[in-house]
C-alpha cells in the first residue's frame, strides 16, 4: 500500500519537475522568437524616434532619483570600508582606485542593471500585461497595428539607451559619493585620491568594458521584463506573478551575464 | 514638430549620461593622462618574465613611454618573446637595455628601459638585443640559502660570534631582497 | 464584389482540449446588421477573431472580401483588417493616450493624414458618439457607457467596411444601452457598412438587427429575420428569447445524480 502511494508521489513530483522544464524551455524559445520579430519589426521606433523617446522618459528618467541615492551611498559604503581595510596596509591613498575601479567595472552597471530590473523592469512588465489583459493588444492588432512594432520595440531600445546612461550616472555619483567620505570626512589628501584613481582606472579596458556591460544588461532586463509583460495570463493573478517573475529572472540574469562577461574581459 | 516636457527632461537625462561619461574619461579615468598614442613595436627576448602581463606600463626613467602588447613563447629559442609598444614621440637607440622590475616589494612588473649611446634609432619591428629577466624571489631565497649551506664551518668555527653572524645574516637577507 | 461581404464556411474550431465550433456556416451580405446570439461559452466572441484573423481555424475557413482570411499573409491580414472596425467588450481603450489621441491613434498610425485634418476628422467621429466635448478627458475618467462610445468611435475613425460589436451592451444602464443600441443602427445606415454584432441582449437585438444566428453546442441552431424568430416554436429559441432559466439549454451543468452526489 505505502509503497504505491511512495511510487505515485515520486512519479507526480518527477512528472512535475519534468513539465516545468519543457515549460522554461517553450519560454525560451517563445522569448528568443519575440526578440527576433521585435528586431525585424524596430524600423519603425526609429522612423519616429519619438515613440523611443518617450519610453526613455518612464524608463530612463524616472529611474533617476533612485540610481542617484543608491549611488551616493554606495560609493559613501565603498570609501568607509575600504579605508578601514587600506589603512591597515598604509596605502589609504589607494582609496580613490578602490572606489572608482569597484564602481566602473563592477557596480555601476551590476547594481545599477538590479534596480533598473526593480524599478522600470516591473513598470513595463505591468503595463504590457495590463494593456494585454485589456484587450489592448488586441485592438491595436484588429487596426491593423502591430504591437510588438508600436508597443514593444520602442520600449526595448528606451531601456537599451537608458541603461548605460544611468550605468555611468552611478559611477559618477558613487565616485563623488566616495570623495565626500574620503576626502572632507576621514582627510585623504585629495590630490592623492584623483591621481591615483587616474593612474589606475584605464578608458578602454575598465571604463568601456563597464558601459558595454551596461549594454548586454540592458538588452537582457528589458527584454525580459517585455517578454514577462507580453507572455502574462490576462489576469490580476497572472500579471502579478508575470512582474514577481521579471524581478527574479532579470536579477540572476544579470549577475551570471556579469560572471561570463568578465571573464571574457579579463583574459 | 511641437515639443513636449518629456523631450526636455529626455534631453536632460541623455546631457547627464553624456556628462558622467566625460567626467569618467577624463576625472576618472586615463584618457588625458595616460593615454598612448601613435606607437611603435619593438620586440625583446627574456629568459624569464616573471608575472609580467600584457598593458603592463613601459617606463624609461620612470615615466611611462609605452605599454607591453603580447607575449609568446618562441619555442626554438625557449624564450619569452615580448612586444613593446612605444609611443612614436620618444625615440631610443639600438642598443637600449630592457629590464624587468617590480613596482616596490610585490608590486606589478614593467618594463624598464635605459638608453644606450648608439646613433641608430629603434624602429618598428626591431629587437631589441640587451635584455635582463625579471628577479624571481624564490629564485633568491634559494640561491641564499644554498649559499649558507656550503659555508658551514664559518658558522660552526665561531661559536663564540654568534651575534655578529646573525647580524651578517641580517644584512645578507636584505641585500638579495 | 460579392453580395456577402463576409461568409464562414463550414468553419470548426478548437482550444487544446475543447472544441468550440463544429461546422458553422454563417454569410453577412452588405450593410445589414446581423447579430450572433448565444448563451454565455458559445464561442460568440471567438468567431470574431476569427473572421479577425487572430485565430486560425481547424478546419472550413473565413472569407472577407472574397479572400480565405486564414490563408493571408501578414500584410495581407493587415490589408483586410484595415477594412474591420472591432468594438471590444472592455472597450480596450488606452490608458496612456488621451480620448483625442485614442480616437485619432489610427489615423496617425494608418495614414499620412497631416494633423490638422486628423483633428477635424477626430472632432466629427466624436460628435457623432456625443463626446466632443470629453476629448481632453482619460479613458480612466469616463463611464462604461462613455468609454464604450469613444471606442466606437475609435472602430469607425477610418470608416471600416465591416463593424464588429462584441458584447456592446454589457454592463450598461439601460440609457447607455438604448444609446449604444440606437449609435450601431444609425452609423450602420449612414456610412453603408456591415455590422457584426455578438450579443445576448435579446430585446435589443431584436430591435435593430436584420438578420440573427443563434449558436448553441458549437453550430449554428437557428436563424432568421427577428420576426420570424419570435414566431418560431423551437423550444431552444423559445427558452432563449423568453428567457426562462431551464429547458433544452440546462439550468445544471452535466453532473452525476444529485442524489448519488450527496449520498456519496
Amino acid at each position: 500500500m505505502t509503497h504505491s502511494y511512495i511510487h505515485i508521489a515520486v512519479k507526480r513530483f518527477l512528472q512535475k519537475l519534468g513539465n516545468n522544464f519543457i515549460d522554461q524551455i517553450w519560454r525560451l524559445g517563445a522569448g528568443a522568437r519575440l526578440f527576433a520579430l521585435m528586431l525585424i519589426s524596430s524600423g519603425e521606433s526609429f522612423r519616429r524616434f519619438r515613440l523611443v523617446v518617450r519610453e526613455v522618459y518612464f524608463t530612463g528618467v524616472l529611474s533617476l532619483v533612485i540610481i542617484s541615492v543608491s549611488a551616493f551611498f554606495v560609493g559613501m559604503v565603498l570609501a568607509l570600508q575600504g579605508y578601514n581595510t587600506l589603512q591597515k596596509y598604509g596605502s589609504s591613498e589607494a582609496i580613490g582606485v578602490l572606489v572608482a575601479l569597484s564602481l566602473v567595472r563592477e557596480l555601476g552597471p551590476v547594481v545599477t542593471a538590479l534596480l533598473f530590473a526593480g524599478r522600470a523592469g516591473t513598470a513595463i512588465t505591468a503595463e504590457i500585461g495590463l494593456m494585454k489583459a485589456t484587450e489592448q493588444l488586441s485592438a491595436m492588432e484588429m487596426m491593423a497595428v502591430s504591437p510588438v512594432s508600436r508597443v514593444i520595440a520602442p520600449r526595448f531600445w528606451a531601456g537599451v539607451i537608458a541603461l548605460p546612461i544611468l550605468a555611468a550616472l552611478f559611477s559618477m555619483i558613487g565616485i563623488l559619493g566616495g570623495y565626500l567620505v574620503a576626502v572632507p570626512l576621514i582627510g585623504v589628501d585629495a590630490g592623492a585620491f584623483w591621481s591615483q584613481m587616474q593612474a589606475n582606472v584605464d578608458w578602454r579596458f575598465d571604463i568601456v568594458n563597464g558601459v558595454i556591460k551596461s549594454i548586454v544588461f540592458g538588452v537582457a532586463c528589458t527584454m525580459i521584463a517585455l517578454f514577462e509583460g507580453y507572455d502574462a495570463p490576462p489576469t490580476a493573478e497572472g500579471v502579478s506573478r508575470a512582474t514577481t517573475r521579471t524581478v527574479v529572472t532579470s536579477s540572476l540574469v544579470v549577475l551570471a551575464l556579469d560572471f561570463a562577461l568578465t571573464s571574457f574581459m579579463i583574459i | 514638430m511641437e515639443r513636449t516636457t518629456i523631450d526636455l527632461w529626455v534631453g536632460i537625462f541623455v546631457a547627464l549620461g553624456i556628462a558622467a561619461l566625460l567626467g569618467l574619461a577624463m576625472k576618472v579615468g586615463n584618457l588625458t593622462t595616460n593615454t598612448i598614442g601613435a606607437t611603435y613595436t619593438v620586440e625583446a627576448a627574456f629568459e624569464n618574465i616573471g608575472g609580467l602581463k600584457s598593458r603592463a606600463p613601459v617606463k624609461s626613467a620612470g615615466v611611462v613611454v609605452g605599454r607591453v602588447g603580447d607575449i609568446r613563447f618562441d619555442a626554438s629559442t625557449y624564450e619569452a618573446i615580448v612586444s613593446i609598444n612605444i609611443d612614436r614621440q620618444f625615440s631610443f637607440p639600438a642598443d637600449t637595455f630592457a629590464n624587468i622590475y617590480t613596482a616596490g616589494l610585490l608590486g606589478e612588473q614593467y618594463i624598464g628601459l635605459e638608453a644606450g649611446g648608439d646613433e641608430i634609432a629603434l624602429k618598428e619591428g626591431d629587437k631589441i638585443m640587451q635584455t635582463q629577466d625579471a628577479v624571481v624571489l624564490e629564485k633568491m631565497i634559494s640561491q641564499f640559502l644554498y649559499n649558507k649551506a656550503s659555508e658551514p664551518e664559518s658558522a660552526a668555527k665561531t661559536p663564540t660570534h654568534d651575534d655578529s653572524v646573525k647580524t651578517d645574516d641580517d644584512a645578507l637577507t636584505a641585500n638579495a631582497l | 464584389m460579392t453580395q456577402n461581404i463576409v461568409e464562414i464556411d463550414n468553419l470548426s474550431f478548437g482550444y487544446k482540449n475543447r472544441t468550440l465550433h463544429k461546422g458553422i456556416s454563417m454569410s453577412f451580405p452588405r450593410g445589414k446588421v446581423v447579430a450572433i446570439m448565444g448563451g454565455s461559452g458559445s464561442g460568440k466572441t471567438t468567431l470574431l477573431r476569427l473572421i479577425g484573423g487572430q485565430f486560425k481555424p481547424s478546419s472550413g475557413e473565413v472569407r472577407v472580401d472574397g479572400k480565405v482570411v486564414h490563408k493571408q499573409s501578414r500584410e495581407g491580414l493587415y490589408q483586410l483588417r484595415r477594412k474591420m472596425g472591432m468594438l471590444f467588450q472592455q472597450g480596450a481603450l488606452f490608458t496612456d493616450l488621451s480620448v483625442y489621441d485614442n480616437v485619432a491613434f489610427p489615423m496617425r498610425e494608418l495614414t499620412d493624414l497631416p494633423e490638422i485634418m486628423i483633428k477635424d476628422l477626430v472632432l466629427m467621429k466624436l460628435n457623432a458618439v456625443g463626446l466632443r466635448g470629453a476629448s481632453q478627458l482619460m479613458p480612466t475618467e469616463l463611464s462604461g457607457g462613455m468609454g464604450r462610445r469613444v471606442a466606437l468611435a475609435r472602430a469607425i475613425a477610418l470608416d471600416p467596411d465591416i463593424m464588429m460589436y462584441d458584447e456592446p451592451f454589457a454592463g450598461l444602464d439601460p440609457i447607455s444601452m438604448a444609446v449604444i443600441c440606437d449609435l450601431i443602427r444609425t452609423l450602420n445606415d449612414a456610412l453603408g457598412t456591415t455590422s457584426i454584432v455578438v450579443t445576448h441582449d435579446v430585446e435589443e437585438t431584436f430591435s435593430f438587427a436584420d438578420y440573427i444566428y443563434f449558436v448553441a453546442d458549437g453550430v449554428v441552431a437557428a436563424e432568421g429575420t427577428p420576426d420570424d424568430l419570435r414566431q418560431s416554436t423551437m423550444p431552444f429559441i423559445h427558452q432563449f428569447v423568453h428567457g426562462e432559466k431551464d429547458g433544452p439549454v440546462p439550468f445544471h451543468y452535466a453532473a452525476v445524480d444529485y442524489k448519488q452526489d450527496l449520498l456519496g
